[in-house]
Protein backbone atom coordinates (compact mmCIF):
# COMPACT_ATOMS: atom_id res chain seq x y z
CA UNK A 1 0.00 0.00 0.00
CA UNK A 2 2.93 2.27 1.23
CA UNK A 3 4.64 1.69 -2.32
CA UNK A 4 1.25 2.35 -4.08
CA UNK A 5 0.66 5.74 -2.90
CA UNK A 6 4.65 6.85 -3.66
CA UNK A 7 4.13 4.81 -7.27
CA UNK A 8 1.12 7.25 -7.62
CA UNK A 9 2.80 10.20 -7.26
CA UNK A 10 5.50 9.60 -9.42
CA UNK A 11 3.20 8.66 -12.41
CA UNK A 12 1.60 12.07 -11.91
CA UNK A 13 4.51 13.41 -12.29
CA UNK A 14 5.26 11.25 -15.10
CA UNK A 15 2.11 12.65 -16.63
CA UNK A 16 3.12 16.30 -16.19
CA UNK A 17 6.42 15.58 -18.10
CA UNK A 18 4.26 14.86 -21.04
CA UNK A 19 2.04 17.73 -20.97
CA UNK A 20 5.07 19.92 -20.51
CA UNK A 21 5.83 18.08 -23.98
CA UNK A 22 2.85 18.86 -25.56
CA UNK A 23 3.04 22.63 -23.41
CA UNK A 24 -0.84 21.26 -21.89
CA UNK A 25 -2.08 24.01 -19.82
CA UNK A 26 -5.64 23.24 -20.41
CA UNK A 27 -7.06 26.13 -17.96
CA UNK A 28 -10.50 24.22 -17.98
CA UNK A 29 -9.96 23.47 -13.96
CA UNK A 30 -11.56 26.26 -11.55
CA UNK A 31 -11.10 26.69 -8.43
CA UNK A 32 -14.22 28.82 -6.36
CA UNK A 33 -13.61 30.65 -2.91
CA UNK A 34 -17.43 31.01 -2.14
CA UNK A 35 -18.47 33.28 0.92
CA UNK A 36 -15.97 32.49 3.28
CA UNK A 37 -15.93 33.68 6.49
CA UNK A 38 -13.18 33.50 9.76
CA UNK A 39 -14.49 34.73 13.57
CA UNK A 40 -12.19 34.73 16.29
CA UNK A 41 -12.64 33.09 19.38
CA UNK A 42 -14.48 36.24 20.66
CA UNK A 43 -16.73 36.86 17.91
CA UNK A 44 -14.77 40.05 16.05
CA UNK A 45 -14.34 38.78 12.39
CA UNK A 46 -11.46 38.27 11.01
CA UNK A 47 -13.03 38.09 7.27
CA UNK A 48 -16.07 38.07 5.50
CA UNK A 49 -17.61 38.00 2.13
CA UNK A 50 -14.26 36.27 0.69
CA UNK A 51 -15.98 35.30 -2.72
CA UNK A 52 -13.37 34.83 -5.74
CA UNK A 53 -12.38 32.53 -8.77
CA UNK A 54 -8.90 31.46 -9.77
CA UNK A 55 -8.15 28.99 -13.09
CA UNK A 56 -4.92 26.71 -13.43
CA UNK A 57 -2.15 28.54 -15.43
CA UNK A 58 -3.50 31.56 -13.51
CA UNK A 59 -1.19 33.27 -10.53
CA UNK A 60 -3.54 35.20 -8.27
CA UNK A 61 -1.59 37.24 -5.33
CA UNK A 62 -2.93 38.55 -2.76
CA UNK A 63 -1.68 41.97 -1.10
CA UNK A 64 -2.91 43.85 1.62
CA UNK A 65 -1.44 45.34 5.15
CA UNK A 66 -0.68 43.69 7.82
CA UNK A 67 -3.30 42.22 10.21
CA UNK A 68 -5.27 42.59 6.88
CA UNK A 69 -5.98 38.57 7.16
CA UNK A 70 -3.66 37.41 4.24
CA UNK A 71 -2.31 34.37 6.50
CA UNK A 72 -5.42 33.70 7.90
CA UNK A 73 -7.56 33.12 4.24
CA UNK A 74 -4.45 30.83 3.03
CA UNK A 75 -5.35 28.52 6.88
CA UNK A 76 -8.83 28.82 5.85
CA UNK A 77 -8.23 27.35 2.10
CA UNK A 78 -6.34 24.44 4.14
CA UNK A 79 -9.00 23.83 6.61
CA UNK A 80 -6.35 24.63 9.70
CA UNK A 81 -8.97 26.95 11.29
CA UNK A 82 -12.67 27.18 11.26
CA UNK A 83 -14.30 28.95 8.46
CA UNK A 84 -17.80 29.78 7.08
CA UNK A 85 -18.32 28.92 3.17
CA UNK A 86 -16.73 26.18 0.83
CA UNK A 87 -13.90 25.87 -1.88
CA UNK A 88 -14.61 24.04 -4.71
CA UNK A 89 -12.34 22.55 -7.91
CA UNK A 90 -14.57 22.24 -10.93
CA UNK A 91 -13.00 20.21 -13.94
CA UNK A 92 -14.95 22.31 -16.62
CA UNK A 93 -14.39 19.96 -19.58
CA UNK A 94 -15.99 17.15 -17.83
CA UNK A 95 -18.29 19.29 -15.46
CA UNK A 96 -17.42 17.17 -12.20
CA UNK A 97 -16.14 18.14 -9.65
CA UNK A 98 -13.43 16.89 -8.09
CA UNK A 99 -11.07 16.63 -4.68
CA UNK A 100 -8.89 19.25 -4.11
CA UNK A 101 -5.11 18.74 -3.45
CA UNK A 102 -3.65 21.69 -1.90
CA UNK A 103 0.45 22.70 -2.04
CA UNK A 104 1.63 24.74 0.52
CA UNK A 105 4.96 26.78 0.90
CA UNK A 106 5.01 27.76 4.18
CA UNK A 107 6.74 31.41 5.95
CA UNK A 108 8.93 29.75 8.25
CA UNK A 109 9.92 26.38 9.13
CA UNK A 110 10.58 25.38 12.69
CA UNK A 111 13.95 24.86 12.61
CA UNK A 112 17.59 26.02 13.36
CA UNK A 113 21.31 25.96 12.57
CA UNK A 114 21.08 22.74 14.51
CA UNK A 115 18.38 20.81 13.24
CA UNK A 116 19.66 16.88 12.62
CA UNK A 117 17.44 16.42 9.06
CA UNK A 118 18.70 16.34 5.48
CA UNK A 119 16.63 17.45 2.94
CA UNK A 120 15.70 13.75 1.98
CA UNK A 121 14.73 13.12 6.01
CA UNK A 122 12.55 16.63 5.39
CA UNK A 123 10.99 15.14 1.77
CA UNK A 124 10.72 11.82 2.83
CA UNK A 125 8.72 12.16 5.85
CA UNK A 126 6.17 14.35 4.14
CA UNK A 127 5.26 12.06 1.28
CA UNK A 128 6.46 8.44 2.34
CA UNK A 129 5.81 5.93 5.32
CA UNK A 130 8.96 4.62 5.08
CA UNK A 131 10.42 5.16 8.45
CA UNK A 132 13.47 7.80 7.94
CA UNK A 133 15.56 7.02 11.54
CA UNK A 134 16.03 3.70 9.59
CA UNK A 135 18.28 4.00 6.55
CA UNK A 136 18.40 5.64 3.03
CA UNK A 137 15.29 3.69 1.06
CA UNK A 138 17.31 3.90 -2.21
CA UNK A 139 14.05 3.97 -4.06
CA UNK A 140 12.39 6.42 -2.50
CA UNK A 141 16.40 8.37 -2.74
CA UNK A 142 16.20 8.38 -6.09
CA UNK A 143 12.26 9.20 -6.73
CA UNK A 144 12.72 12.05 -4.14
CA UNK A 145 16.29 13.90 -6.32
CA UNK A 146 13.58 13.63 -9.52
CA UNK A 147 11.59 16.08 -7.67
CA UNK A 148 14.41 17.96 -6.76
CA UNK A 149 15.40 18.17 -10.19
CA UNK A 150 12.38 20.05 -11.41
CA UNK A 151 13.87 23.31 -9.40
CA UNK A 152 17.15 22.06 -10.02
CA UNK A 153 17.95 21.30 -6.34
CA UNK A 154 18.64 17.70 -6.71
CA UNK A 155 22.31 18.68 -5.58
CA UNK A 156 20.96 19.37 -1.80
CA UNK A 157 19.44 16.33 -0.90
CA UNK A 158 22.29 15.13 1.34
CA UNK A 159 22.56 18.77 3.00
CA UNK A 160 20.74 19.46 6.35
CA UNK A 161 18.05 21.98 5.90
CA UNK A 162 19.29 24.20 8.74
CA UNK A 163 22.35 25.19 6.35
CA UNK A 164 20.54 25.84 2.90
CA UNK A 165 20.40 29.40 1.82
CA UNK A 166 17.28 30.92 1.23
CA UNK A 167 16.83 30.57 -1.93
CA UNK A 168 17.99 27.07 -1.73
CA UNK A 169 15.13 26.26 0.82
CA UNK A 170 12.85 27.81 -1.02
CA UNK A 171 13.58 25.72 -4.25
CA UNK A 172 12.90 22.89 -2.09
CA UNK A 173 9.78 24.03 -0.66
CA UNK A 174 8.51 24.31 -4.05
CA UNK A 175 9.84 21.20 -5.37
CA UNK A 176 7.79 19.27 -2.21
CA UNK A 177 4.37 21.73 -2.39
CA UNK A 178 4.14 20.42 -5.71
CA UNK A 179 4.53 16.43 -5.08
CA UNK A 180 2.30 14.78 -5.41
CA UNK A 181 1.12 18.00 -8.05
CA UNK A 182 -1.50 19.78 -6.07
CA UNK A 183 -4.45 21.68 -7.86
CA UNK A 184 -4.31 24.88 -5.53
CA UNK A 185 -0.63 25.81 -5.03
CA UNK A 186 -0.51 28.51 -1.86
CA UNK A 187 2.35 30.53 -1.01
CA UNK A 188 2.48 32.37 2.18
CA UNK A 189 4.97 34.87 2.12
CA UNK A 190 7.97 32.87 0.75
CA UNK A 191 9.88 35.12 -0.45
CA UNK A 192 11.74 36.86 3.01
CA UNK A 193 14.95 37.53 2.91
CA UNK A 194 16.00 36.67 -0.52
CA UNK A 195 18.49 39.07 -2.44
CA UNK A 196 17.36 40.06 -5.77
CA UNK A 197 18.70 37.18 -7.84
CA UNK A 198 16.94 34.90 -5.65
CA UNK A 199 13.93 36.95 -6.10
CA UNK A 200 14.15 36.83 -10.17
CA UNK A 201 15.13 32.93 -10.06
CA UNK A 202 12.25 32.76 -7.48
CA UNK A 203 9.31 34.74 -9.72
CA UNK A 204 10.68 32.61 -12.78
CA UNK A 205 9.95 29.62 -11.30
CA UNK A 206 6.31 30.44 -10.06
CA UNK A 207 5.84 31.33 -13.93
CA UNK A 208 7.15 28.12 -15.27
CA UNK A 209 5.24 25.78 -12.82
CA UNK A 210 1.78 27.59 -13.94
CA UNK A 211 3.16 27.42 -17.76
CA UNK A 212 3.66 23.98 -17.24
CA UNK A 213 1.40 22.74 -14.23
CA UNK A 214 -2.02 21.97 -13.95
CA UNK A 215 -2.16 24.09 -11.24
CA UNK A 216 -3.41 27.51 -10.33
CA UNK A 217 -1.63 29.39 -7.59
CA UNK A 218 -2.24 31.83 -4.61
CA UNK A 219 0.99 33.63 -3.26
CA UNK A 220 0.75 36.24 -0.37
CA UNK A 221 3.47 39.00 -1.18
CA UNK A 222 4.28 42.31 -0.64
CA UNK A 223 6.82 42.72 -3.25
CA UNK A 224 4.18 45.21 -5.45
CA UNK A 225 6.51 45.41 -8.08
CA UNK A 226 6.78 41.66 -8.51
CA UNK A 227 3.11 41.27 -8.12
CA UNK A 228 2.46 43.82 -11.00
CA UNK A 229 5.16 42.04 -13.13
CA UNK A 230 4.28 37.91 -12.52
CA UNK A 231 0.73 38.26 -11.58
CA UNK A 232 -2.42 37.40 -13.42
CA UNK A 233 -5.00 38.65 -11.29
CA UNK A 234 -4.94 40.14 -7.55
CA UNK A 235 -6.89 40.69 -4.91
CA UNK A 236 -6.59 43.15 -2.40
CA UNK A 237 -7.86 42.88 1.32
CA UNK A 238 -8.70 44.06 4.24
CA UNK A 239 -10.78 41.89 6.21
CA UNK A 240 -13.17 42.02 2.90
CA UNK A 241 -12.22 41.97 -0.60
CA UNK A 242 -11.42 45.65 -1.23
CA UNK A 243 -10.72 45.53 -4.71
CA UNK A 244 -9.36 42.94 -7.35
CA UNK A 245 -8.44 42.52 -11.23
CA UNK A 246 -5.91 42.68 -13.12
CA UNK A 247 -2.52 43.97 -11.54
CA UNK A 248 -3.38 47.31 -13.67
CA UNK A 249 -6.60 47.91 -12.54
CA UNK A 250 -6.20 47.16 -9.06
CA UNK A 251 -2.72 49.31 -8.87
CA UNK A 252 -4.27 52.07 -10.51
CA UNK A 253 -7.33 52.31 -7.97
CA UNK A 254 -8.16 54.18 -5.06
CA UNK A 255 -8.59 51.65 -2.86
CA UNK A 256 -4.84 50.82 -3.37
CA UNK A 257 -3.77 53.96 -2.74
CA UNK A 258 -5.74 54.21 0.53
CA UNK A 259 -4.17 50.91 1.68
CA UNK A 260 -0.31 51.86 0.26
CA UNK A 261 0.12 54.98 -0.45
CA UNK A 262 0.98 57.09 -3.47
CA UNK A 263 4.01 55.00 -3.48
CA UNK A 264 3.29 52.10 -5.15
CA UNK A 265 1.28 54.19 -7.48
CA UNK A 266 3.40 53.61 -10.18
CA UNK A 267 4.17 49.95 -9.28
CA UNK A 268 7.76 50.80 -8.57
CA UNK A 269 7.19 50.90 -4.54
CA UNK A 270 7.89 48.10 -2.41
CA UNK B 1 38.44 -7.63 34.66
CA UNK B 2 36.49 -10.36 36.89
CA UNK B 3 36.44 -7.93 39.48
CA UNK B 4 34.77 -5.14 37.00
CA UNK B 5 31.65 -7.47 36.57
CA UNK B 6 31.66 -9.15 39.87
CA UNK B 7 28.09 -7.41 40.34
CA UNK B 8 26.60 -9.42 38.45
CA UNK B 9 26.76 -12.13 41.00
CA UNK B 10 23.53 -10.28 42.43
CA UNK B 11 20.22 -10.87 41.19
CA UNK B 12 19.80 -7.06 41.65
CA UNK B 13 22.19 -5.95 39.44
CA UNK B 14 21.38 -8.49 37.01
CA UNK B 15 17.94 -6.97 36.94
CA UNK B 16 18.72 -3.33 37.01
CA UNK B 17 21.59 -4.11 34.46
CA UNK B 18 18.30 -5.50 32.05
CA UNK B 19 15.90 -2.43 33.21
CA UNK B 20 18.65 -0.29 31.99
CA UNK B 21 18.89 -1.78 28.69
CA UNK B 22 15.39 -1.81 27.99
CA UNK B 23 14.59 1.52 29.59
CA UNK B 24 17.54 4.04 28.46
CA UNK B 25 17.21 3.46 24.57
CA UNK B 26 13.43 3.76 24.68
CA UNK B 27 14.00 7.22 26.48
CA UNK B 28 16.91 8.59 23.66
CA UNK B 29 14.58 7.62 20.86
CA UNK B 30 11.58 9.29 22.44
CA UNK B 31 13.88 12.25 23.40
CA UNK B 32 14.67 13.16 19.56
CA UNK B 33 10.50 14.27 19.30
CA UNK B 34 10.79 15.76 22.68
CA UNK B 35 14.09 17.79 22.12
CA UNK B 36 12.98 18.66 18.43
CA UNK B 37 9.22 20.02 18.85
CA UNK B 38 10.47 22.35 22.38
CA UNK B 39 8.80 19.76 24.46
CA UNK B 40 11.08 20.01 27.24
CA UNK B 41 8.67 21.65 30.05
CA UNK B 42 5.57 19.62 28.51
CA UNK B 43 7.58 16.19 29.81
CA UNK B 44 8.45 17.63 32.98
CA UNK B 45 4.95 18.11 33.89
CA UNK B 46 4.11 14.89 33.10
CA UNK B 47 6.76 13.64 34.87
CA UNK B 48 5.23 15.99 38.24
CA UNK B 49 1.83 14.59 37.64
CA UNK B 50 2.96 11.01 38.93
CA UNK B 51 2.69 12.76 42.67
CA UNK B 52 -1.25 13.36 41.22
CA UNK B 53 -1.78 10.42 40.29
CA UNK B 54 -0.37 8.10 43.12
CA UNK B 55 -2.36 10.37 45.31
CA UNK B 56 -5.51 10.07 43.52
CA UNK B 57 -4.82 6.12 43.41
CA UNK B 58 -4.29 6.14 47.38
CA UNK B 59 -7.95 8.11 47.63
CA UNK B 60 -9.77 6.03 45.23
CA UNK B 61 -7.94 2.74 46.84
CA UNK B 62 -6.59 1.66 43.76
CA UNK B 63 -4.32 -1.73 44.90
CA UNK B 64 -1.76 -1.19 42.19
CA UNK B 65 -0.55 2.49 41.51
CA UNK B 66 1.16 2.42 38.42
CA UNK B 67 -2.57 2.16 37.25
CA UNK B 68 -3.41 5.09 38.71
CA UNK B 69 -0.36 7.20 38.02
CA UNK B 70 -0.21 6.08 34.16
CA UNK B 71 -4.26 6.66 33.78
CA UNK B 72 -3.99 10.19 35.37
CA UNK B 73 -0.70 11.38 32.96
CA UNK B 74 -2.48 9.88 29.78
CA UNK B 75 -4.95 12.37 30.90
CA UNK B 76 -2.88 15.14 31.78
CA UNK B 77 -1.53 14.99 28.87
CA UNK B 78 -3.58 14.68 26.46
CA UNK B 79 -5.28 17.80 28.45
CA UNK B 80 -2.15 20.17 28.02
CA UNK B 81 -2.35 18.86 24.41
CA UNK B 82 -5.90 20.75 24.20
CA UNK B 83 -4.39 23.55 25.75
CA UNK B 84 -1.90 23.78 23.30
CA UNK B 85 -3.90 23.85 20.62
CA UNK B 86 -6.46 26.39 22.10
CA UNK B 87 -3.41 28.59 22.11
CA UNK B 88 -5.04 31.10 23.78
CA UNK B 89 -2.66 32.30 26.44
CA UNK B 90 1.20 31.26 26.57
CA UNK B 91 1.25 27.71 27.00
CA UNK B 92 4.25 27.72 29.41
CA UNK B 93 2.31 29.78 31.78
CA UNK B 94 -0.63 27.04 31.68
CA UNK B 95 1.45 24.09 31.95
CA UNK B 96 3.09 25.24 34.93
CA UNK B 97 0.03 26.64 36.95
CA UNK B 98 -1.32 22.88 36.22
CA UNK B 99 1.84 21.14 36.84
CA UNK B 100 2.52 23.09 40.19
CA UNK B 101 -1.21 22.29 40.82
CA UNK B 102 -0.91 18.84 40.49
CA UNK B 103 2.42 18.44 42.31
CA UNK B 104 0.89 20.66 45.47
CA UNK B 105 -2.55 18.59 45.56
CA UNK B 106 -0.43 15.34 45.17
CA UNK B 107 1.57 16.13 48.12
CA UNK B 108 -0.84 17.68 50.34
CA UNK B 109 -2.85 14.00 49.88
CA UNK B 110 0.33 11.54 50.34
CA UNK B 111 1.58 13.66 53.65
CA UNK B 112 -2.34 13.92 54.87
CA UNK B 113 -1.35 11.72 57.58
CA UNK B 114 2.21 13.10 58.41
CA UNK B 115 3.59 10.35 56.73
CA UNK B 116 5.15 11.23 53.35
CA UNK B 117 8.59 9.04 53.83
CA UNK B 118 7.14 6.41 52.35
CA UNK B 119 7.00 7.92 48.93
CA UNK B 120 10.23 10.22 49.22
CA UNK B 121 12.28 7.21 47.49
CA UNK B 122 10.08 8.51 44.65
CA UNK B 123 12.05 11.70 44.59
CA UNK B 124 15.08 9.62 43.04
CA UNK B 125 13.72 6.64 42.05
CA UNK B 126 15.74 3.23 43.46
CA UNK B 127 16.30 1.23 40.27
CA UNK B 128 17.63 -1.60 42.25
CA UNK B 129 14.47 -2.79 43.43
CA UNK B 130 13.22 -3.83 39.69
CA UNK B 131 11.46 -7.04 39.89
CA UNK B 132 11.65 -9.78 37.07
CA UNK B 133 7.80 -9.42 36.72
CA UNK B 134 8.67 -5.46 36.47
CA UNK B 135 10.94 -5.83 33.83
CA UNK B 136 8.77 -8.14 31.59
CA UNK B 137 5.93 -5.06 31.54
CA UNK B 138 9.02 -2.55 30.23
CA UNK B 139 9.60 -5.18 27.95
CA UNK B 140 6.05 -4.97 26.26
CA UNK B 141 6.01 -1.07 26.38
CA UNK B 142 9.33 -1.49 24.69
CA UNK B 143 8.29 -3.53 21.79
CA UNK B 144 4.82 -1.09 21.34
CA UNK B 145 6.96 1.63 21.55
CA UNK B 146 9.04 0.67 18.40
CA UNK B 147 6.37 -0.59 16.81
CA UNK B 148 4.28 3.25 16.86
CA UNK B 149 8.06 4.81 16.04
CA UNK B 150 8.20 2.90 13.24
CA UNK B 151 4.11 3.50 12.05
CA UNK B 152 4.16 7.29 13.43
CA UNK B 153 8.01 8.92 13.14
CA UNK B 154 7.64 10.83 9.46
CA UNK B 155 4.34 11.99 10.62
CA UNK B 156 5.76 13.29 14.04
CA UNK B 157 9.15 14.64 12.02
CA UNK B 158 6.54 16.56 9.00
CA UNK B 159 4.57 18.25 12.25
CA UNK B 160 7.41 19.58 13.99
CA UNK B 161 8.82 21.05 10.93
CA UNK B 162 6.01 22.96 9.94
CA UNK B 163 2.26 21.37 11.02
CA UNK B 164 0.34 23.79 8.26
CA UNK B 165 2.77 21.97 5.52
CA UNK B 166 1.87 18.52 7.27
CA UNK B 167 -1.94 18.92 7.69
CA UNK B 168 -1.85 20.25 3.58
CA UNK B 169 0.34 16.87 2.94
CA UNK B 170 -3.30 15.33 4.28
CA UNK B 171 -0.83 13.91 7.54
CA UNK B 172 -3.17 14.08 10.95
CA UNK B 173 -0.97 15.98 12.97
CA UNK B 174 -3.08 16.15 16.05
CA UNK B 175 -3.38 12.45 16.06
CA UNK B 176 -0.19 11.50 15.92
CA UNK B 177 0.74 14.04 18.85
CA UNK B 178 -1.64 12.82 21.16
CA UNK B 179 -0.86 9.07 20.36
CA UNK B 180 3.14 10.27 21.46
CA UNK B 181 1.78 11.87 24.26
CA UNK B 182 0.16 9.41 25.40
CA UNK B 183 3.25 6.66 24.54
CA UNK B 184 5.31 9.27 26.52
CA UNK B 185 3.02 9.80 29.65
CA UNK B 186 3.06 5.60 30.10
CA UNK B 187 6.49 5.47 29.37
CA UNK B 188 7.49 8.48 31.92
CA UNK B 189 4.61 6.28 34.33
CA UNK B 190 6.29 3.16 34.28
CA UNK B 191 9.82 4.21 34.74
CA UNK B 192 9.32 6.67 37.11
CA UNK B 193 9.99 4.51 40.38
CA UNK B 194 12.96 3.19 39.18
CA UNK B 195 14.64 6.78 37.85
CA UNK B 196 13.11 9.12 39.53
CA UNK B 197 10.44 11.75 39.56
CA UNK B 198 13.48 14.56 39.54
CA UNK B 199 15.46 13.73 37.14
CA UNK B 200 13.62 11.27 34.76
CA UNK B 201 13.24 14.61 32.51
CA UNK B 202 17.03 15.31 32.13
CA UNK B 203 17.52 11.61 30.88
CA UNK B 204 15.18 12.18 28.33
CA UNK B 205 16.60 15.55 27.17
CA UNK B 206 20.38 15.41 27.59
CA UNK B 207 20.71 12.04 25.38
CA UNK B 208 18.55 13.76 22.41
CA UNK B 209 20.42 17.10 23.23
CA UNK B 210 23.78 16.19 22.74
CA UNK B 211 22.92 14.19 19.98
CA UNK B 212 22.29 17.52 18.25
CA UNK B 213 25.41 18.35 18.65
CA UNK B 214 27.00 15.52 16.46
CA UNK B 215 24.11 14.78 14.11
CA UNK B 216 23.24 16.36 10.76
CA UNK B 217 20.43 13.78 9.96
CA UNK B 218 17.79 11.62 11.10
CA UNK B 219 19.75 8.37 10.72
CA UNK B 220 22.90 9.92 12.90
CA UNK B 221 19.90 12.31 15.01
CA UNK B 222 18.75 8.59 16.82
CA UNK B 223 21.56 6.26 16.47
CA UNK B 224 23.52 8.99 19.15
CA UNK B 225 20.97 9.44 21.16
CA UNK B 226 20.27 5.76 21.66
CA UNK B 227 24.07 5.42 22.03
CA UNK B 228 24.73 8.51 24.38
CA UNK B 229 21.32 7.14 26.12
CA UNK B 230 22.26 3.21 26.86
CA UNK B 231 25.89 4.77 27.59
CA UNK B 232 25.12 6.89 30.06
CA UNK B 233 22.86 4.57 31.72
CA UNK B 234 24.70 1.36 32.02
CA UNK B 235 27.90 3.70 32.92
CA UNK B 236 26.03 5.44 35.75
CA UNK B 237 24.82 2.10 37.51
CA UNK B 238 28.27 0.73 37.40
CA UNK B 239 29.39 4.09 39.08
CA UNK B 240 26.52 3.80 41.19
CA UNK B 241 27.10 0.22 42.43
CA UNK B 242 30.79 0.55 42.54
CA UNK B 243 30.49 4.45 44.77
CA UNK B 244 27.61 3.55 46.92
CA UNK B 245 25.56 6.57 45.52
CA UNK B 246 22.10 6.87 44.25
CA UNK B 247 21.75 5.22 40.60
CA UNK B 248 19.80 7.65 38.69
CA UNK B 249 21.55 10.61 39.40
CA UNK B 250 24.94 9.54 38.28
CA UNK B 251 23.67 8.59 35.18
CA UNK B 252 22.18 12.00 35.00
CA UNK B 253 25.94 13.44 35.36
CA UNK B 254 27.67 10.81 33.58
CA UNK B 255 24.54 12.00 30.29
CA UNK B 256 25.53 15.68 31.26
CA UNK B 257 29.04 15.03 31.11
CA UNK B 258 28.71 13.69 27.25
CA UNK B 259 26.56 16.38 26.73
CA UNK B 260 29.65 18.93 27.39
CA UNK B 261 31.77 16.89 25.52
CA UNK B 262 29.53 17.30 22.56
CA UNK B 263 29.26 20.63 22.46
CA UNK B 264 33.16 20.99 22.47
CA UNK B 265 32.78 18.68 19.76
CA UNK B 266 30.36 20.22 17.55
CA UNK B 267 32.57 23.12 15.53
CA UNK B 268 35.03 19.62 14.30
CA UNK B 269 31.70 17.72 13.45
CA UNK B 270 29.15 19.81 12.00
Amino acid sequence: MLEGVEGASLKMHKNIKENQKNGINCGLHCIKIKDFKVTAGDDSTILEHINFHIHCGQLTAVIGKNGAGKSTLIKAILGEIPHEGTIECRDMKRNVFQDIRIGYVPQYLNIDKNTPASVYDMFASYIGRFPVFLWKKKSLYQEIKGYLRVFEAQDLIDKAIGDLSGGELQRVLLSLAITPPPNLLLLDEPVSGMDQNGLDLFYNNLDYLKKNYDLAVILISHDLEYIEKYADYVVLLDKSIKKEGTPKEVFGSREFVETFGRRGFDGSGI
Amino acid sequence: MEAVFSFLSYNFMKNALLAMVIITPLFGMLGTVIVNNRMAFFSDALGHSAFTGIALGVILGVEDINMSMAAFAVLFALFLNYIKRKNTISTDTVISVFSSLGTAAGLVILSGNGDFSKYSALLVGDILSITRREILLLEAVFVISVFFWLFFFNWLHAGSINETMARSKKINTVLADNCFSVLMAVIIMLSIRWVGILIINALLILPAAASRNLASNMREYHGYAVMISMFSGILGLLLSYYNNTAAGPTIVIVAAAIFFLTLLARPYVK
